[in-house]
């Protein structure tokens, strides 16, 4: 019998926690594609973070570490620089990265740390049960903005590829999304070349992969695909906003 | 074996390198600054990475990941910046991480000032993080223990996959002393299968503290308390002087150890039968060997750069069968050998409570 789709090895038989509809499965897999294809599962040390991917360590099928909120790209950095042959990647939420690890995740892409960051920005705290996030759209309503986030009282939303695109550091910075099967490839060929940016040793490397939280959005899951598509994508557009290997005509 | 004189902080970093330290990562703060300089002049020349992190929370969290891949790594700090390292600490602990974090204590709380304290004892010895855990507490008393108990400190870390804390401060880190590092070169270390090193070859490791399946995570937690119960048997260290005839009993550790020590010297000189017990570790506490020394007749007399900490350790080891007094200065202030004296005084003539 031939085999036409199967699990990537990188990947465990552990069944996941997430949330019907959640797209957190889809960008683990994609993660999981990406080990396979560069054949680095046996080299790769993956450090999951505090949310909902706070589980990771247990659906990732290689080495693993689980940090503190936030400081994954130290506990990162602790790993790749004395294993500078391994391949080290963070896998963090909103809260995780923009928020409680601002300091960590600047300071390893200003660093240039030669590390594969996967954001995955679905514009709420998940785990906690539907907080406001760094990443919370403006108008969006959570358990602690419940009239919806105003300038006033909580400020903007954070763009992480933008702000990280201000520093010489970063050698890849991409914002990519889960809404539709085309985006969905899209985001597979940005996570595999922010590895691949880490296998040159050409430095930091992060894909912000835009997702959706339909329990927390209070939206079936096809609904908070639209939702993600109508709202996020306009105010935190998709695209490549570093790619060094584009400069050299790669 | 050629004595070399030496600040304590560099003693302490030379120890740590021919440790085989393969990894610090710091952050500036007073007193301790000698040691991450020292490490970035000699590290990176001898086979270790030195890094200089964004704050204390980020040193600690590359300690962590560092120390899951396997390799003798280190951090070190001061009062308040070891305040910060506290989350990462308990992660450790929790994940059994085998580390050496040094504390070059200065007088606090808040951001106190910069003048050698022991006011961090009980963040030390009592946890500091959250949770149920224990560090193992080393206390130099001087500049050559600052490099011995470095070494020592790497190996009780790899032995009981622990983190471990040399409680130093500001006068044991910036004075000197002549040192002699052995030269044998043998670095012990263990093997580490547990480490996330790539999992080539074999299953894959996973470091990690989160248990969130209760029976599961009492039964981790016996485990550790179990370790814990083993150092507490194997792994205590003091050091006592003319504790057998003694009248009074001086207890100090570190800088204060000294000070007791000539106030010791001073008080047999007037005939006054004093002695000196130097816990060298604070966690596991020599609590069974002051018990055994506690009698009728018989008084303690702790020496302490803080309000009064370690004391508590002494009250429960001589469980009410001696009294314990407490002599100590604070805010950066170094107790005198006659200040000690004078309590002496007071407690052989009855004239305290």
């Amino acid at each position: 019998m031939k085999t036409v789709f199967q699990k990537p090895e990188a990947l465990t038989d552990m069944p996941m926690h997430y949330c019907p509809g959640c797209t957190h499965g889809i960008i683990h897999r994609l993660v999981g594609e990406a080990i396979d294809s560069l054949a680095i599962r046996e080299q790769t040390i993956g450090v999951a973070s505090v949310g909902c991917s706070v589980f990771a360590y247990d659906y990732f099928n290689c080495d693993m570490q689980q940090a503190a909120h936030g400081r994954a790209p130290a506990v990162a950095t602790g790993i790749k620089r004395v294993l500078p042959e391994s391949m080290v990647f963070t896998y963090q939420g909103d809260g995780d990265l923009a928020s409680i690890g601002m300091a960590e995740i600047v300071h390893a892409a200003a660093r240039g740390e030669n590390i594969t960051v996967v954001f995955v920005n679905n514009a709420i705290y998940g785990m906690t049960s539907g907080q406001m996030a760094p990443t919370s759209l403006l108008g969006q309503k959570t358990a602690t903005s419940p009239r919806g986030r105003t300038v006033e009282e909580m400020g903007y939303p954070i763009k992480m590829c933008e702000l990280l695109a201000t520093l010489e550091g970063p050698a890849y910075l991409a914002r990519v999304s889960t809404h539709d099967s085309r985006h969905v490839l899209q985001a597979g060929k940005a996570i595999k070349k922010a590895f691949e940016i880490q296998q040159q040793k050409k430095g930091f490397a992060m894909v912000e992969v835009l997702s959706t939280c339909s329990v927390n959005w209070g939206m079936t899951p096809v609904k908070a695909l639209g939702w993600l598509e109508e709202n996020m994508i306009p105010y935190y557009p998709l695209g490549v906003y570093r790619d060094v290997t584009a400069k050299e005509g790669n | 074996m050629a004595k070399i004189l030496m600040k304590g902080n560099e003693a302490l970093s030379e120890a740590a390198i021919r440790a085989g330290l393969k990894a610090f990562y710091g952050y500036p703060i007073t007193p301790q600054n000698e040691v991450p300089a020292y490490m970035a002049e000699h590290l990176p020349l001898r086979g270790g990475v030195y890094l200089q992190a964004e704050s204390e929370v980020s040193a600690i969290n590359m300690v962590y990941g560092a120390a899951g891949a396997g390799v003798r790594v280190m951090t070190s700090s001061s009062s308040p910046g070891i305040s910060l390292k506290q989350e990462g600490i308990s992660y450790i602990a929790a994940a059994q991480l085998p580390c050496v974090i040094v504390n070059v204590v200065r007088n606090g709380p808040g951001l106190g000032g910069i003048q050698p304290a022991q006011g961090d004892y009980f963040q030390a010895v009592k946890g500091g993080g959250h949770g149920d855990y224990r560090l193992i507490v080393l206390a130099p008393g001087n500049v050559q223990e600052m490099a011995d108990l470095t070494t020592l400190g790497f190996d009780l870390a790899d032995k009981w996959r622990n983190p471990v804390m040399i409680l130093s401060d500001g006068i044991l880190g910036q004075m000197m002393e002549p040192v002699v590092f052995s030269e044998d070169g043998a670095v012990s270390e263990v093997d580490k299968p547990w480490a996330t090193n790539g999992a080539a070859g074999r299953e894959r490791n996973i470091v990690n503290s989160l248990d969130i399946i209760p029976d599961k995570a009492e039964k981790n937690m016996l485990r550790l308390l179990e370790k814990y119960d083993q150092i507490k048997a194997e792994e205590v260290r003091w050091q006592e002087h003319n504790t057998e005839d003694a009248d009074v009993i001086l207890v100090g550790y570190g800088t204060s150890a000294r000070v007791a020590r000539s106030a010791m010297e001073l008080a047999r000189k007037e005939g006054l039968k004093v002695g000196l017990f130097r816990p060298i570790t604070l966690w596991p506490f020599p609590e069974q060997r002051l018990a055994e020394l506690a009698k009728a007749g018989r008084s303690f007399l702790a020496v302490e750069m803080s309000a009064g900490q370690m004391i508590e350790d002494v009250r429960l080891a001589v469980n009410g069968v001696s009294p314990v007094h407490l002599s100590n200065r604070l805010g950066g202030m170094v107790p005198t050998p006659e200040d000690v004296l004078e309590k002496v005084r007071e407690i052989l003539e009855g004239r305290v409570s």
